[in-house]
């Protein structure tokens, strides 16, 4: 098979579809990092640069949970989500919204600062060495046949729809995440109703906070941790958020799944790093014919 | 019930308020008449909470409410139907009007959504629509009804006439009317003098952002003075 001039390896068909569903898996992965950041740039219009230091942290507290106290990773998720979303909450209230007066380039210099505080406090504090949660159960898994899924994987992709499922629920049918979804749009009236914009604002950062933690407790048993974890989901999360449309709960889902199967495939047919360039290849391929993102809502 | 004294305010250096006193007491249908720019958007931000006052005092039920939080002065039941609408455009009519009882009157959120959708029947057969497709006038009857979620004690009716057509403006006062008749109280800001006077106890004339004539809605509408200036009789 010839791709602009290079010449492309032909794999069967098991092949690639079993490419496609270890996609599937990365994907819920990169998605369930996608849910935090699409809920806070959809209701602040944040850009939030510290959120795939916020993972690292989560990653942390989910590894030394499991290494002191020998806390299951995901059995953590019970301690290390209601912590994320106190910490997040203190943060925007505490840090973010404090220093922004409400200037967006502000806020977005902010979160930059306070990604860089907390990593090279991460530096200092565990050193840049890689550590692995080990569980008894890391490499069992099941067969497709096409190819082999391990448990964890399985539990991404299961915890991520259902992280997702719930998101959506709390936003349609609670008082508050209808308060969210009123404040996203409509500031001025939001408050004549006697919703407090400024804690609305922060219970989103603690959700979306929240979030990026559950996947800290579903990355642990397959990913190392160190200081920098965090880039390399962070960036494809914010291609997934514009991908999906930027505040769209299901276009990340969506998006992070389109991204991880993706990248899978582009990884078989062009190797392991010059496969990455598909991400970028589906991103602009899709923004051209629909420039507000898969579930975008018109602007 | 509403009691605004020597209420003075501004944006930054800008002052906007000069020193406002009116009053609103219950059970009384108030309007407060000026052109664009006189200051009575400026005067509702300040009574709901959304800026604080330079100086001046505003009493609510008796109680100091200048400089307290927006949320606290929900709670006591002063509700303001902003200028321009405000409603929710990314959300549907029936979550509109869930969100109005956001804080006050929530256990009887099921009960008071019967009763706006029977003052306003239009509302109904737009119920599942977001409430940014709905033209001017159903966006207007949807922020009033929104308004009535919360069980107001005094309702500040910002411009509700504003764009809307001289028929639905008919029609507005009406409701308005029918709401006063039911014994709420309401404070009516509006540009529309005639039809205001009509309908309304007292009224006050804010110029600069000074109060320039007050009285009874009936003096004001053959006072020579007000004429001249607003109906160019």
């Amino acid at each position: 098979m010839d791709f602009l001039g290079i010449s492309l390896p032909s794999y069967s068909l098991e092949t690639v579809f079993g490419s496609a569903i270890s996609g599937v898996f990365l994907g819920a992965i990169y998605a369930l990092v996608a849910l935090g950041l699409t809920l806070i740039y959809g209701v602040l219009h944040i850009i939030n640069f510290a959120h795939g230091t916020l993972l690292m942290l989560a990653m942390y507290a989910v590894f030394f949970l499991w290494s002191v106290f020998g806390v299951d990773p995901y059995l953590a998720m019970l301690i290390v989500v209601p912590g994320g979303y106190l910490f997040g909450y203190a943060l925007q209230r505490s840090v973010i919204g404090r220093t922004s007066h409400g200037r967006d380039e502000i806020i977005l210099l902010t979160t930059l600062g306070v990604s860089i505080v907390l990593e090279n406090f991460a530096l200092f504090a565990f050193s840049a060495n890689e550590r692995n949660v080990q569980v008894p159960y890391d490499f069992d898994g099941i067969d497709l046949g096409v190819v082999y899924i391990v448990w964890p994987q399985i539990a991404a992709l299961v915890g991520s729809l259902l992280i997702t499922a719930a998101l959506w629920c709390f936003m349609r049918f609670t008082d508050t995440g209808k308060a969210i979804r009123a404040v996203a749009k409509e500031r001025q009236g939001a408050r004549l109703m006697g919703i407090n914009v400024e804690h609305i604002f922060a219970v989103s950062f603690g959700i979306g906070t929240a979030c990026v933690a559950a996947a800290a407790s579903l990355l642990a048993p397959t990913y190392a941790v160190f200081p920098q974890v965090g880039y390399l989901f962070v960036l494809i999360a914010f291609t997934v958020v514009v991908l999906g449309g930027m505040g769209s709960f299901v276009g990340a889902l969506v998006g992070g799944l389109v991204i991880g199967v993706t990248e899978q495939i582009g990884r078989l047919y062009l190797g392991e790093s010059l496969g990455l360039i598909t991400i970028s290849a589906i991103f602009i391929l899709i923004l051209l014919f629909r420039p507000t993102g898969l579930f975008g809502q018109r602007l | 019930m509403l009691e605004v004294t020597d209420v003075k305010t501004g944006y930054g250096h800008a002052k906007v308020l000069h020193g406002v006193s009116l009053k609103v007491r219950e059970g009384e249908l108030v309007a407060l008449l000026g052109s664009n720019g006189a200051g009575k958007s400026t005067l509702n931000n300040n009574i709901s909470g959304i800026y604080k006052p330079f100086a001046g005092s505003i009493r609510f039920d008796g109680a100091e409410i200048a400089g307290t939080s927006a949320e606290e002065i929900v709670d006591r039941g002063l509700i303001q139907v902003p200028e321009g609408r405000r409603v929710f455009p990314n959300m549907s009519v029936r979550e509109n009007l869930e969100l109005g009882s956001y804080r006050r009157a929530t256990p009887n959120r099921a009960r008071n959504i019967d009763r706006v959708v029977e003052i306003f029947p239009r509302l109904k057969e737009r119920f599942d629509q977001y409430a940014g497709t709905l033209s001017g006038g159903e966006q207007q009857m949807l922020a009033i009804g929104r308004g009535l979620m919360a069980e107001p004690r005094l309702l500040i009716l910002d411009e509700p006439s504003l764009g809307l057509s001289p028929l639905l403006v008919e029609e507005m006062f009406a409701l308005i009317q029918k709401l006063r008749a039911e014994g709420l109280a309401i404070f009516l800001v509006e540009q529309n003098v005639v039809q205001s006077l009509e309908v309304a106890d007292r009224a006050y004339v804010m110029e600069n952002g000074l109060i320039t004539v007050e009285g009874p809605a009936q003096d004001l509408m053959h006072d020579e003075e007000l004429r001249r200036s607003y109906l160019g009789m």
